[in-house]
């Protein structure tokens, strides 16, 4: 019968076009609005990482004490370190995998002539980056080790760099120039673009990966000026050594620990090696420490702001009242066909087939107004390009799975809101139907 | 047939307690064709909607084909409805989106039946009524005698034991009428059992037997032999 009860909905869909129109209308405009926030909403709220997003940690420690503060976050601690604890970590060995990284940026001269030199991005790290986040490569793979100990002159590029410089083809071993030094390519990755760009918020979190990684201890000895955020609270001294002296915080850190018991562990080494800061005088004040996983610090960090949160309240909101009148709508249809209804029943439909009937038209009706809606996300898709940035943009657009929930949510909710007008249809008494004619 | 002993039908408001049917006794035979009478309010429809099982009944006994009716629940009463009963309407009550044979198709759709079932019995409904040609029009394209007719293809087509005729011509003019009511005596003489409530005392006469109500009461129930097809119907 559900065949039957389609084709039925359908040719009730034509008999009134005005109230047709204005259903789908309501139900279309409603689903447009909350699928463009709930699009963006869902493009920044994505977890990045998400088959390691439970095992890989940012540690944070306060360094700059209670009253220092730059009061971007409610617990007081800064969300990047410095030097000294970057390194303390680092030699520590307390995670299994842990890196050290923190942007720079460099003129980088191709080899052919033909090209101009241009300023590359790039991330001074350790090995372990590349393992911890699941780097792909396309040719060759991470450097060792032995080469950020040896402070080795190697760099692993990012396939789209690959494709400008090389024009795709393997050029591991070839050599790039940095800052007038030449650097030899030790691996080039796929396209990895993590959206938001988890490992290091400090800047837009929306921005687009290093070009060039090269280790993070021969960036420190060609002093490498972060190309990020450096805040200090006391005056560093002078110089570069100044710096990696100071109590200046610059650098991201990350951990990955494979499970709780390990996350427990390197949460009291964290406490501990605080203690220890607090004991021998480098810090004044109690030891204060955090351990977040990549949801945690996406969180943390207010990577989705509490404004598109809200907004997309305000859009299912608007999709309730859009609802409300879809349901007034389909009330007035249901129940002008009464005497259809009546009729019905009296050739031997009983109240579940007219319910049956009822509610699949409500569902047709949904369907056109959810692919209503598809077309206005993508108007309100479109509208959206003057407020976010083109990184961000490139995420929010509609998916198969985001196609899917529009059209899920418009069939889901036309059918909810023709729950009440379906079943004041099937308690229509034929009798009284066919008296009053 | 159809046996009612004693039925009443009460519709109640919190202050007045009103009697459709009080005390109602009718026994119509298989292929009997009855005509009921009475004044407007006088409980014709409500009977014929009782008959029907569109309504229940307050008080008494139902009988349908030997089945009690009493206390059946929403889906047995529909089911019975389908399978028994062909109602033909004084407004035809055609579906206007739907076309002839859709129309017809209605209370096959319901029994269940399958498509190659169901479209032999709106062939033959439709021949029987001598509409097979206007299939595809669509109600509005059509005559109220055709559309009338269609009615009556659309309750026969379920090969019903009961046909419930309400002013089956209240809505025609005469000569429409009479084609109607011939068709009707042409079921009945084929054996169909017909119970067709009427004010007009012109075709109650073409019925085998009256019954009429006042009241809803039947205040005459006499057995009154009519001609029938040019035979005395033997009763």
């Amino acid at each position: 019968m559900s065949g039957y009860y389609l084709a039925l909905a359908l040719r009730s869909l034509k008999r009134n076009v005005v109230l047709t129109t204005l259903m789908i209308a309501a139900i279309g405009v409603g689903i447009g609005a909350s699928m463009t926030t709930l699009t963006v909403f869902r493009a920044m709220s994505a977890d990045p990482i998400p088959q390691k997003s439970s095992q890989l940690f940012v540690p944070q420690i306060d360094n700059w004490g209670p009253i220092d503060h730059l009061g971007q976050s409610d617990d007081k601690l800064e969300d990047q370190i410095d030097y000294i604890d970057a390194m303390a970590f680092m030699n520590a060995h307390a995670a299994p995998h842990q890196a050290a990284s923190y942007a720079v940026t460099f003129a980088l001269t191709p080899a052919d002539t033909q090209l101009k030199p241009f300023k590359a991005e790039g991330r001074a790290t350790y090995t372990d980056f590349f393992s911890m986040f699941d780097v792909p490569f396309q040719y060759g793979g991470p450097w060792s080790a032995a080469d950020d100990q040896g402070r080795v002159p190697v760099v692993v590029i990012s396939h789209e760099l690959n494709e400008k410089l090389f024009a795709g083809a393997n050029s591991v071993g070839r050599t790039i120039n940095l800052d007038n030094e030449d650097y030899r390519v030790i691996g080039v990755m796929r396209h990895w673009e993590p959206m938001p760009r988890f490992y290091d918020l400090t800047n837009d979190p929306f921005s687009k990966s290093a070009q060039v990684f090269l280790p993070f201890t021969r960036a420190i000895d060609r002093q490498m000026a972060s190309w990020g955020n450096t805040n200090c609270s006391k005056r560093a001294d002078s110089g570069w050594d100044g710096l990696l002296r100071s109590n200046c915080i610059w650098i991201q850190y990350w951990v990955e620990l494979p499970d709780a018991a390990a996350a427990d562990g390197y949460r009291r080494w964290l406490n501990n090696y605080a203690l220890e800061q607090t004991r021998s005088g480098r810090f004044q004040w109690p030891a204060y420490t955090k351990l977040r996983d990549v949801r945690a610090w996406l969180r943390y960090q207010h990577v989705v702001s509490n404004e598109a949160s809200i907004l997309v309240l305000v859009s299912f909101s608007f999709l309730f009242v859009c609802l409300l009148n879809a349901m007034g709508l389909m009330l007035a249809k249901f129940m002008g066909r009464a005497a259809d209804i009546g009729v019905r029943r009296a050739l031997g439909a009983n109240r579940r087939e007219i319910l049956m009937q009822c509610l699949i038209e409500a569902g047709v009706v949904g369907l056109a107004g959810g692919l209503l809606g598809l077309a206005l996300t993508g108007l309100g898709l479109l509208g959206l390009r003057s407020l976010l940035s083109k990184e961000a943009l490139e995420l929010t657009h509609l998916d198969l799975p985001g196609v899917g929930i529009a059209l899920v949510l418009a069939v889901s909710a036309a059918v909810i809101a023709g729950l009440y007008p379906t079943w004041r249809a099937a308690q229509v008494q034929p009798a009284w139907q066919l008296k009053a004619q | 047939m159809l046996k009612m002993t004693h039925l009443s039908k009460v519709y109640r408001t919190e202050v007045v307690e009103t009697y459709a049917l009080r005390d109602f006794s009718i026994h119509v035979r298989a292929a009997e064709f009855v005509a009921v009478t009475g004044p407007s309010g006088s409980g014709k429809t409500t009977f014929l909607t009782i008959a029907g099982l569109l309504e229940e009944f307050s008080g008494g006994a139902f009988e349908l084909d030997g089945v009690d009716v009493h206390g059946m629940n929403d889906n047995a009463r529909s089911r019975l409805r389908n399978e028994k009963i062909g109602f033909i309407f004084q407004a035809f009550n055609l579906i206007p989106d739907l076309n002839v044979a859709d129309n017809v198709e209605v209370p096959l759709r319901y029994r269940g039946f399958g498509a190659a079932e169901r479209r032999r019995r709106i062939t033959q409904s439709l021949e029987r009524v001598g509409l097979a040609a206007r299939a595809k029009h669509y109600p509005a394209e059509l005559s109220g005698g055709q559309q009338q007719r269609v009615a009556i293809a659309r309750a026969l087509a379920g090969s019903p034991r009961l046909l419930l005729a309400d002013e089956p011509t209240g809505n025609l003019d005469t000569q429409m009428a009479r084609g109607v009511m011939e068709l009707l005596e042409e079921l009945h003489r084929d054996g169909a059992t017909i119970v067709m409530v009427t004010h007009d005392p012109e075709l109650a006469v073409r019925a085998q037997r009256e019954v009429h109500i006042v009241d809803g009461q039947v205040v005459d129930l006499a057995i009154q032999p009519r001609l029938v097809g040019g035979q005395r119907a033997q009763l």
